[in-house]
């Protein structure tokens, strides 16, 4: 009876020895460091203009053209115009190639609206820096203008009216224009997003995480950019030096370099780890994904949340007319699914991402490079693989198109576009929108049009979900239908097995369970003969 | 059954605490682990990796408090293998024990294991358990092997070895709870394992070669 009791009572010791840590653990909860450690590079945010430009003298005048704005701003800033001119943002080419090959301003395409045709499109322009393209200078007004502001049309007015003599509508577009140049700040979400939330030629086309949802989204849709949440601006990720943004993807990587501020206090804010560091969870596991899975594989479990995005469109459906008219028929997200103009378009919304291993650099064509159509032409294509220095699994938008070739010359075509050129859009004639787009390219057209199946991709990013919200790890580790199934050459616990293990192991463990149970009858069997026998 | 039942006291008190809780930590590990496998969905995988991952370690810090025992106890020497009777045990299992036979090699305090339970402990305790628990522990620090100058093993390796053995395991859990319904009754063993005392059949005299430390 004695040993019985201190039987128990050694029992009881052992299991709160195992389980009182666990439990200790539980009761307290710091926050995860990366948390912790974000909080701290995050304090020091705000307003921090010494100017206000509304009592500058030099903006107290009249305005009549968009030059004239610029001059004014660079009667101050000397050095403004020189920065600008050396960024991407200006030059529509890459910093990191010599030569004007690579950028929307060079030989670079898409599978959208394919090129700008060496910025002759006019309609591109509508999105570049300058008053008119890079002919008339600078506007600073995009970044930096607090008003949105249809320039061309409010000057235009301006020029109408007075020439009518109409001094009231003078004074009153004046005094617009007046308030526009004197509301000044640093680019705000709306600045970035007139641009960028608009890629593709509408809003969500491109990115499907960047669209106007991010003007004001709530924190389940953004945990950093959240109104309800930390309510950052663009610029607070995407440091700026010398007006050179940082953050954008070309061939070369946005951050070549994994440094917390905690090594480098000066390294662009621009990556997870800067404020998170490279082992932010709480959970040990977790950090040890670090190195090879990027924070945003699971951090966005699915991108195009709020608003659908774009996923396939088809060029060889366009030119259908109704009536000797073109159409828009317009699909279930309230978005055009056929466009005369553009063809057939597929749009989706909270789209699980592709997960490529990825070294920071997208490798892309050019409008010079020979394909192999007899393929899905990989327009873009992520670079890196597994094992390869600083690559990462990384989610990414899969944009598909059928998209015009050169059959002859196997290369993609440039096809001049907008209606302000005569192009296809206005005349709906292939042949000629090829012939004046390549031309406008120094590029051979033979005159042989064929469609190609072509993907495009987009690193995704944004739209970084709570913490709550993030994929568990099932998404990945499980035998089917996994996120990461397309991914191979490593073993992964829940994903991979070895099926003739499994099998011989279970026939194994039946065999046993079978054998075990025949011997159990025959002891039974046996023992009640004997019994009768007696 | 002949002669008189006897009494004998065959496992202390560390024994058995460390067989039931080795048996729950197995429990745990096998349940666990072929949820992380992914033959099931109990406690979501997350936990399943948690729990393995913290009982896995529990159990390799208590495995060396086993082996301290071991060793300063003597008991190793149960579990020195032998061949002799060893076909006189199996005969006894696949045809004796079904014509009411008593066992060739009644268990005694000296010598708790007949031949063919010293070969399965011995490679249990010395073998499969041990290259469980490294290759477990293996499994766990792969984030280290680099640094470890271990990056010549590769995951799928540490893995088919681990989840090999585990089914060996599990093959051995199904064999072993069985056998412990073969003694002088059903249930003789397991009481044997929990209070320490077994109920015998008729005693025999246990020879000298089988004895611990002679």
């Amino acid at each position: 009876m004695q040993t019985s009791t201190k039987n128990i009572f050694m029992l009881a010791i052992t299991a709160c020895l195992v389980f009182l840590p666990a439990w200790a653990a539980a009761q307290d909860e710091p926050p995860a460091p990366g948390r912790a450690m974000a909080r701290q590079a995050g304090v020091l945010s705000g307003d921090w203009t010494t100017a206000d430009h509304s009592e500058m003298e030099a903006l107290k005048k009249t305005f009549e053209s968009g030059q004239q704005i610029t001059e004014t701003c660079l009667s101050c800033h000397s050095l403004a115009d020189d920065q600008l001119f050396h960024t991407i943002h200006w030059k529509w080419l890459s910093p990191y190639e010599d030569g004007d090959l690579v950028g929307k301003a060079g030989y670079s395409i898409n599978n959208f609206c394919i090129s700008t045709n060496k910025m002759n499109d006019k309609k591109c322009s509508s999105c570049h820096i300058g008053w008119n393209g890079k002919e008339d200078g600078i506007n600073c007004l995009v970044c930096h203008g607090e008003k949105d502001m249809d320039w061309k049309a409010q000057f235009k007015d301006y020029q109408f009216f007075k020439e009518m003599g109409e001094a009231e509508l003078v004074t009153e577009i004046q005094n617009d224009i007046s308030a526009a140049v004197t509301q000044i700040i640093r680019p705000d979400r709306q600045n970035c997003g007139s641009c960028h939330f608009n890629g593709g030629g509408g809003e969500a086309v491109k990115h499907g995480d960047l669209d106007a949802s991010l003007i004001n989204p709530r924190r389940t849709l953004d945990v950093h950019m959240g109104i309800d949440g930390e309510n950052f601006s663009c610029t607070r990720c995407h440091t700026t030096s010398q007006h050179q943004v940082a953050g954008r993807v070309y061939s070369t990587p946005a951050v070549s370099e994994r440094k917390s501020l905690v090594e480098d206090d000066l390294a662009p804010k621009i990556s997870c780890e800067s404020c998170h560091t490279a082992s932010p969870h709480k959970e040990g596991k977790l950090n040890d994904h670090t190195d090879m899975v990027a924070c945003q594989s699971c951090h966005i479990p699915e991108f195009a949340r709020a608003h659908a995005t774009e996923m396939t469109w088809d060029w060889s459906k366009a030119g259908k007319l109704k009536d000797g008219k073109p159409y828009i028929e317009k699909g279930k997200f309230g978005r055009p699914v056929y466009k005369s103009i553009k063809g057939e378009f597929g749009w989706e919304k909270n789209v699980a991402p592709q997960y490529f291993w990825y070294n920071g650099s997208v490798a892309a064509l050019t409008a010079k490079d020979v394909i192999d159509p007899s393929g899905v032409v990989r327009v873009s294509h992520p670079v890196g693989e597994r094992g390869e220095g600083q690559s990462r699994i990384f989610p990414f938008k899969v944009h598909w198109a059928m998209q015009p070739y050169d059959k002859v010359h196997n290369t993609l075509i440039t096809p001049l576009l907008s209606e302000e050129n005569n192009g296809y859009w206005k005349t709906f004639d292939w042949q000629d929108a090829n012939t004046r787009g390549m031309a406008l390219m120094d590029l051979p057209y033979s005159g042989e049009m064929g469609f190609v199946e072509t993907t495009y991709v987009f690193p995704t990013t944004h739209m970084v979900a709570p913490k709550e919200n993030t994929l568990s790890c099932r998404a990945c580790h499980r035998p089917e239908n996994g996120r990461l199934s397309n991914l191979a050459g490593f073993y992964m616990p829940g994903r991979d097995h070895f099926a003739l293990m499994d099998l011989a192991a279970w026939i194994l463990a039946i065999g046993a369970l079978a054998a075990v149970g025949l011997h159990a009858i025959g002891r039974i069997v046996a023992n009640g003969s004997r019994k009768e026998n007696r | 059954m002949t002669g008189q039942p006897k009494r004998i006291y065959l496992y202390s008190r560390y024994e058995r605490f460390w067989h039931w809780l080795q048996m729950a930590l197995i429990a745990v590990l096998l349940a666990t682990g072929l949820e992380v496998h992914g033959m099931f969905v109990l406690s979501g995988f997350q936990d399943a990796v948690n729990i393995h991952n913290f009982t896995g370690l529990a159990w390799l810090i208590a495995f060396f408090f086993f082996t301290f025992w071991m060793f300063t106890t003597g008991e190793w020497k149960q579990y020195i293998p032998t061949t002799r009777k060893m076909l006189t045990v199996i005969r006894y299992y696949s045809y004796g024990i079904f014509r009411g036979e008593t066992h060739p090699v009644p268990k005694s305090k000296k010598a708790k294991h007949n031949p063919l339970q010293r070969l399965t402990y011995l490679s249990l305790a010395a073998v499969m358990l041990p290259i469980q628990m490294i290759s477990g522990f293996l499994y766990w620090s792969y984030n280290s092997w680099a640094a470890w100058g271990l990056d010549f093993l590769t995951l799928s390796q540490v893995a088919f070895v681990h989840t090999a053995m585990a089914y060996a395991i599990l093959v051995f859990i199904i064999i072993h709870v069985y056998m412990t319904t073969t003694g002088a009754t059903v249930f003789a063993h397991l009481k044997a394992m929990i209070t320490g005392w077994e109920d015998l059949e008729e005693p025999e005299a246990v020879e000298d070669w089988e004895k611990a430390g002679s």
